[in-house]
């Protein structure tokens, strides 16, 4: 159950000890459809990978709408309650100060800081929650599936479990002009070409 | 597709041309001698190094100040404004503008902070902290203090979305490095992206975030900087319009300035087919807007002043077009309301050496138009024994002539070491990835070859031929 909970929250593969099965597709368009028809067969995704974000290409995943915009919510709203709270303390309650007979819990005075402290805590929450449901940290090391995946190479990995039937996604990946098919083991990497200057 | 990653990647690969050396060099001595130098003066010796005197309490630093805040706003314009309008011709120029808010912030933060002379405590001034001084907290109803929030978000806000938009890009240049320093560099800072759409999921819809964040934002920070004049009771300063103006006039320069910098990275960096001719006729039509509203800000300002009937706001705008600084206030106005219409000129729009001349003079313009808000507002008070003028000090030359150095040294280090076109975004907005980017022909299905960079460039030319305006111009 928490596993299941965590995996739909961080968006990661549930089992990643399946054989993978990649089709590697140069066009957009492909991909798209490609992926839409192994939906439709009920094949498991283990991940699609494109070099830039394609639109739709989550939703005919079937991924869920991504949950970061919590994080950005609740924090955010946590950054209007610690600019609230803190400056009416500092300036209503542990030294109030007559400053041209100004009052001493002056709210309109106090909108501009806590819009900012909303907008810098809120964005820096985000950022991390990003960091935090990507797995992304420096010093991991990518695990491409293609050494131009970054590039302009799309691939689509499934994973090889008993909703999977080889002949079935064959057919689909070549009537979507795929590039190059293949199966793999769970731990299959592609080292990076390195490009040319 | 492979073209553009390629077109792009390489002018960070390859060798840089000899015109980024030039530029990177001088401005690398005038960050060290000018600014470094006139800083470290100005630390040991005291504000009184600058012609500031009782009168004239704000000068160049402030001037400069509210100048490189105000560059900034068109990054950030650029980036979320135009992203949320979904205006796709930003692609290409975002990654840069981005990066210059940045540096213009950084910029813009360090004269507040000189400002105060003894850096090295007075930041801990503006800091609400329990501290040994009673506590005595910082004055939360001062627009100043608002203003060391609005600064440090922004700043903050900037370098996140900046960074957040780079990671995609900094995988490919890691995934092309050759060299273990490149990549281990490039590895580091891409912190493992490897394109899954499970991650751009996330992603995006972060991105979204930012350029939500972002948009309320950087029209507050304009705000909040012109409530440090308008709370205050100097006639000149104390007007209602300032937000508005201020951040009308914060756009206009951040274009002027966005303008001078693609015209040298394009030609710097080999990047014309991506800072095309269209973009920079986009930003030419948002000068004349902005220009323009400046300029209306200008007449909206002498009418108010005179139709409050209010001796002392009328005195000080007679004062600025006919007194002693007069000088500065039409240098302003025709930097900044004249020329700029003569972009009204399509022929002129789309010439780059006229669009270069053109956004050196907003630059100049914009500049003057703080001095003459900050210093023709102080230099006649309400007293006229203390009426004064303001010299500058060869001191307060350096900084500001130094600060340009800084600025561009940052550039031209970002647009030499990081990917300076959003090429990620590029190839989205372009369908690169399609069968037939710009077509909108159908039943060409079966061709599957990738059309080259040539051949997009024909298909483009051609579609220009068909319309009279450019497609990006509208998407």
């Amino acid at each position: 159950m928490l596993e299941k909970l965590l995996s739909h929250l961080t968006g990661q593969a549930k089992d990643e000890r399946d054989n993978l099965f990649l089709g590697v597709f140069t066009h957009e368009d492909d991909t798209l459809e490609a992926t839409k028809a192994c939906r439709e067969a009920d094949f498991n995704f283990y991940d699609v990978f494109s070099p830039y974000a394609v639109h739709g290409l989550d939703r005919a995943m079937g991924l869920p709408f991504s949950k970061i915009t919590w994080v950005t919510f609740l924090c955010g709203a946590m950054g209007t309650m610690i600019a609230f709270f803190g400056m009416s303390y500092i300036a209503a309650w542990d030294w109030p100060l007559n400053i041209g007979g100004k009052a001493p819990f002056p709210f309109p005075a106090m909108i501009p800081i806590m819009f900012e402290l909303t907008v810098l805590i809120g964005g820096v929450c985000t950022m991390l929650g990003l960091f935090a449901l990507c797995r992304l940290f420096p010093g991991k090391k990518a695990r491409l599936f293609h050494p131009r995946i970054t590039d302009d190479r799309f691939v689509i990995a499934i994973e090889i479990d008993e909703d999977f039937d080889e002949a079935k996604c064959r057919e689909i990946f070549t009537k979507h002009n795929v590039e190059e098919m293949k199966e793999v083991d769970p731990d299959y990497e592609a080292s990076p070409e390195g490009g040319s200057a | 597709m492979h073209d553009i990653t390629h077109d792009v990647c390489s002018s960070i690969e390859g060798k840089p041309s000899s015109l980024w050396w030039y530029g990177f060099l001088v401005s690398a001595l005038a960050t060290a001698v000018l600014f470094g130098g006139e800083v470290g003066w100005l630390l040991y010796e005291g504000v009184g190094v600058w012609g500031l005197n009782k009168t004239v309490g704000w000068g160049f630093d402030i001037t400069n100040f509210v100048f490189w805040v105000g560059i900034g706003h068109a990054g950030t314009l650029i980036s979320a404004v135009l992203f949320l309008f979904r205006q796709k011709w930003r692609t290409s120029i975002n990654r840069s503008a981005e990066a210059m808010t940045l540096f213009a912030v950084v910029c813009a933060g360090s004269f507040p902070l000189i400002h105060m002379g003894r850096l090295w405590i007075g930041f801990l001034w503006v800091a609400p902290y329990p501290n040994l001084r009673g506590p005595l907290w910082v004055n939360i109803r001062s627009p100043l203090l608002w203003d060391v929030f609005a600064i440090s978000t922004y700043l903050t806000i900037s370098a996140v979305f900046w960074y957040i938009g780079l990671i995609p890009d900094v995988a490919t240049v890691r995934d092309r490095a050759k060299h273990w320093l490149r990549k281990l560099v490039y590895g580091t800072l891409s912190l493992g992206w490897n394109g899954s759409v499970r991650k751009w999921n996330h992603y995006e819809t972060a991105y979204m975030i930012f350029a939500g964040l972002a948009t309320p934002l950087v029209f507050s920070v304009h705000s909040i900087v012109s409530m440090d004049f308008a709370t205050s009771v100097i006639p000149g300063w104390h007007t209602t319009i300032f937000p508005p103006y201020f951040v009308a006039g914060a756009v206009f320069s951040g274009f002027g300035m966005v303008l001078t910098l693609l015209l040298i990275t394009r030609k710097t960096m080999r990047l014309e087919n991506y800072i095309t001719k269209d973009h920079l006729e986009n930003m030419g039509k948002v000068i004349i807007l902005t220009g323009s509203m400046v300029g209306l800000a200008y007449g909206t300002e002498f009418f108010i002043a005179w139709y409050s009937g209010s001796t002392y706001e009328t005195f000080a705008f007679i004062n600025r077009a006919t007194g002693p600084f007069a000088w500065s206030y039409w240098i302003m106005v025709s930097c900044n309301v004249i020329s700029p219409q003569t972009l009204w000129f399509k022929k002129l729009r789309r010439s780059p050496m006229f669009l270069f001349v053109m956004s050196i003079f907003v630059n100049i313009g914009m500049w003057f138009e703080r001095f003459v808000i900050i210093v023709t507002s102080l230099h006649r008070d309400y007293l006229p024994s203390s009426w004064s003028y303001y010299y500058p000090t060869w001191i307060e030359l350096g900084t500001l002539i130094g600060s340009f150095g800084l600025f561009f040294f940052l550039f031209f280090l970002f647009i030499r070491v990081l990917p300076a076109v959003a090429f990620g975004e590029v190839k989205g907005v372009m369908n690169m990835g399609k069968k037939h980017p710009f077509a909108q022909k159908d039943g060409g299905g079966d061709d599957a070859t990738e059309p080259t960079m040539e051949e997009i460039r024909q298909i483009a030319e051609q579609s220009k031929e068909h319309s009279p305006e450019p497609e990006v111009s509208h998407a």
